[in-house]
């Protein structure tokens, strides 16, 4: 361990906005890309659940 | 021997494939996030300052990992819609298809996160180098790839498209790959070279390599979560989709 604060582990030896800009982007992407496919899969299957309800409406 | 070659392919079929995806999908998210863990822990606390660049170097743990991975799927995405293409099975269409946009998050995160380090080390955002260049080509190709696909109402004739716009594109791939080698570039050399013994230390090393692991337990991860998707969308109207929901 080569910090001797959390003020100079965010400082990052003067590079911090461009270690935490990247970072950043990367948090950024990795959490926005899954919710984004996780609601793909919602709506999916949401719309083929109504389907369904449609058909077995019909029939009855 | 038939019995197996049989077994093999029964995976390749959707309905088969789409239940396997499922039960793979946690799995690789976990790995994903303990490589992740320990990767960032070695990136931030364990990895020495640079003698040259500071703390500024530590944007290589995801810098290489994302530019790696831009790479390495659009390899595997241009493998899928070859296979796609010569065998014509529906399953590879849509694991390319799946596997794009992925990748061009990968390449723009390469170049997102090569700009945040070439500022402060070379004091420019870009330079119309050779490897920023054919890296942003890359990005370009998924991009191409993407709207090609979405601009095609028929989802097998848009596989066939996009498949020979992923085969010719692969071509970049080993442009970008030697571009520091056959071109005087400002970009640095490979961090890791085949025949070489690695030029940093080995604590770096490791971050980068638990980072690299981390980025394909996620790529994997969320290309099958969204190949089920795609799944659903284009097997709709068949029968097998009935039993899947609940």
């Amino acid at each position: 361990m080569h910090w001797n604060s959390v003020g100079e582990f965010f400082a990052m030896g003067g590079y911090a906005l461009y270690v935490w800009g990247s970072f950043a982007m990367c948090v950024l992407i990795m959490t926005v890309e899954p919710l984004l496919v996780a609601k793909r899969n919602r709506d999916i299957q949401g719309s083929l659940r109504r389907e369904r309800l449609a058909d077995e409406l019909e029939k009855s | 021997m038939n019995n197996r070659i049989i077994h093999w392919f029964k995976y390749a079929s959707p309905q088969s494939f789409y239940p396997l995806a499922g039960k793979m999908i946690p799995w690789f998210w976990a790995t994903a996030a303990i490589f992740g863990a320990i990767g960032l822990w070695i990136s931030f606390f364990v990895a020495p300052t640079d003698a040259q660049q500071g703390e500024g170097y530590r944007i290589i743990f995801i810098h290489v990992p994302a530019s790696w991975m831009s790479m390495f799927i659009y390899c595997i995405m241009a493998g899928w819609a070859g296979i796609g293409l010569a065998l014509n099975t529906r399953l590879s269409g849509m694991m390319a298809q799946s596997l794009a946009p992925t990748g061009a998050l990968m390449a723009f995160l390469s170049l997102w996160t090569g700009a945040f380090w070439g500022k402060p080390m070379w004091g420019a955002w870009w330079v119309w180098d050779a490897r920023l260049t054919s890296e942003l080509i890359l990005f370009f190709l998924y991009i191409g790839f993407i709207a090609l696909q979405a601009a095609i109402d028929d989802p097998r004739r848009a596989d066939k498209a996009g498949a020979i716009l992923a085969l010719v594109g692969v071509v970049n791939v080993p442009i970008i790959y030697f571009s520091v080698k056959w071109w005087n570039t400002l970009h640095q050399g490979s961090t890791i070279n085949m025949t070489k013994a690695p030029s940093m230390a080995t604590t770096m090393l490791w971050g980068m390599l638990l980072m690299a692991l981390c980025f394909w337990m996620y790529s994997i991860a969320v290309a099958l979560s969204r190949v089920r998707a795609i799944i659903l969308e284009r097997e709709r109207h068949t029968e097998w989709i009935k039993g899947v929901l609940n």
